[in-house]
């Protein structure tokens, strides 16, 4: 199943009297589409796809998971639909062995038998960790635990998937693990949507970028305009700096060259 | 100085050792960067040269932890705290849980060291003012967002001024603004003669600020020289290690035949 989702003029307000940790967001995300969310911390990234799974709901707007109102579906059918994984592992592993953790989603979605073996086996296998399936997730270093709450909710098979900073704490290798996870789910037509600040991982794995400033989207476009020079005076209004290479492309007149290809291509062609 | 001579470290319960034979030196006024995978024994050798372990932690020690020529090894916990200080990777596990106000976990080191009541309240208010947290100082810490955390966690060791410094990744929950307000607290603290040991992912950040670097595999020093020349080291990436960006896009000039003297431009202007 590939489904997308969009929200309407989305407002959220922890406390009343609060700031708008979002404020009037409106956007829409294709099925199968892989969308970077950037910004700094507090400008709303985090409350915004804690929406998409109805952890959290509007103060006022409205979110649409594959089409439907996602007020009118609860947070377990929304759970079949939307697999979010959050930034600190801790907050979300509490089994005592690796597999147990990461069987813990699909059997409540009604997984059972060789469906479930297999979807917990797949997950595993995609981060690395099939041989510690025994071992206690708190015997993992940090960046493992990582990995394994990316498994226990990637075994979910969830039409859309949305990671809060995915390589925070990840060496080169964990690196190379989250795109692979991300390159395999997108291909097998799934949605895609992850926070970072790390801009190299932004130009090089999606299609899209969404920047948010203040609980706004003051930027939405491919990585090519959203690093272009002509954003990068916004992009700093909000403290973030466009990768190496489009700073590189730009000084050498090659246009925006957001990737490390990009850049290396265009200075093969000047 | 502060030296590591001949360490090999083993966790209580564990089989083997994490560190192996590592003898080290933290000049003065020194930004010594720690780099490797994940499991490398990073974290572990922050917690040997804070004094953690085994004073904190248990486990097994062979070999020497020298302070200012003096082997500190029989020496107790207290008697170190005030001389290094550690921020550790995960500020959750910083902060006192004692605190009702961010302003009161930062002043709580300095306050637990017995320093005059004038004294702590001058070196709160400029480690707030020094990471731009001053705003959050009527908040209670439990409620923050991560990367607000780390930075209150930082500011409480700002303020219990030791000597030496042990940062064990200290930037993995910031955004890119917060990243650049802790490598100038890094580099103002290095100017005035403090000893800074930074364990971290991000080799962009170490290049420029740190003088030396030392790359852990397995447990043991597999690099350790000049930062120019250990970052640029072909080994690093064999190693786990993220290339610095300017290494990297240099490797990959020369990889497609071109000259990498092309990549350099002037950033004065961009």
């Amino acid at each position: 199943m590939t489904i997308g989702l969009a929200v309407e003029n989305l407002v959220h307000v922890y406390q009343p009297g609060a700031v708008r940790a979002l404020d009037g967001v409106s956007f829409a995300i294709a099925a199968g589409e892989r969308v970077a969310l950037i910004g700094q911390n507090g400008s709303g990234k985090t409350t915004l796809i804690r929406h998409f799974n109805g952890l959290l709901r509007p103060s006022s707007g409205t979110v649409l998971v594959g089409g439907t109102d996602a007020r009118m579906q609860t947070v377990a059918s929304l759970a079949h639909r939307v697999g979010l994984v959050f930034q600190d592992p801790d907050r979300q592993i509490f089994s005592a062995s690796v597999r147990a953790e990461v069987e813990f989603g699909p059997r409540n979605m009604g997984f059972s038998g060789d469906g479930l073996q297999s979807a917990v086996d797949h997950a595993l296998a995609a981060v690395g960790l099939e041989g510690d399936e025994t071992t206690n997730p708190y015997d993992l270093g940090a960046s493992r635990r990582k990995l394994l709450a990316l498994a226990s909710v990637l075994a979910m098979q969830t039409p859309i998937l949305a990671l809060d900073e995915p390589t925070t704490g990840q060496d080169r290798r964990g690196i190379d693990r989250v795109r692979a996870v991300i390159a395999d789910v997108s291909k097998a037509g799934r949605t895609v949507i992850a926070i970072s600040h790390d801009m190299r991982f932004v130009a090089e794995v999606f299609d899209r970028v969404v920047v948010m400033r203040a609980g706004r989207v003051v930027l939405d476009g491919p990585p090519a305009s959203v690093f272009a020079r002509s954003s990068w005076d916004l992009l700093r209004s909000t403290y973030l700096e466009p990768p190496l290479p489009a700073i590189l492309g730009d000084q050498l007149g090659l246009g925006s060259t957001p990737t490390d290809n990009d850049l290396i291509e265009g200075l093969a062609a000047q | 100085m502060l030296a590591i001579d001949a360490v090999s470290y083993r966790y209580a319960g564990a089989r083997q050792p994490s560190l192996h034979d590592i003898s080290l030196e933290l000049d003065d006024g020194e930004v010594l960067g720690l780099v490797g995978a994940s499991e490398a024994g990073k974290t572990t050798l922050c917690l040997v040269a804070s004094g953690l372990a085994p004073r904190a932690i248990g486990g097994e020690l062979r070999g020497r932890l020298v302070i200012d020529g003096v082997d500190v090894s029989a020496e107790p916990m207290h008697a170190l705290v005030g001389r290094v200080g550690i921020a550790f990777q995960s500020p959750a596990n910083q902060l006192s849980g004692v605190a009702g106000t961010v302003y009161e976990e930062v002043a709580f080191g300095a306050m637990n060291l017995g320093i005059p009541r004038d004294e702590v309240i001058d070196r709160t208010e400029l480690a707030l003012e020094s990471l731009r947290i001053s705003s959050l100082a009527s908040r209670d810490p439990a409620r923050l967002s991560g990367g607000q955390m780390q930075l209150v966690a930082i500011a409480g060791l700002l303020a219990m001024r030791p000597r030496y410094f042990v940062l064990d990744e200290p930037t993995a929950q910031l955004d890119p603004a917060g990243t650049k307000l802790v490598r100038d607290a890094i580099a103002r603290l290095a100017g005035e003669g403090a000893s800074i040991l930074l364990a971290e992912q991000k080799t962009d950040l170490l290049s420029g600020l740190c003088s030396r670097v030392v790359a852990l595999d397995s447990g043991r020093i597999a690099l350790l020289g000049p930062a120019g020349h250990v970052l640029a080291d072909a080994q690093l990436a064999d190693l786990g290690v993220e290339e610095p960006s300017a290494v990297r896009l240099d490797r990959l000039a020369r990889g497609a035949g071109l000259d990498e003297e092309r990549l350099r431009v002037d950033m004065g202007t961009s």
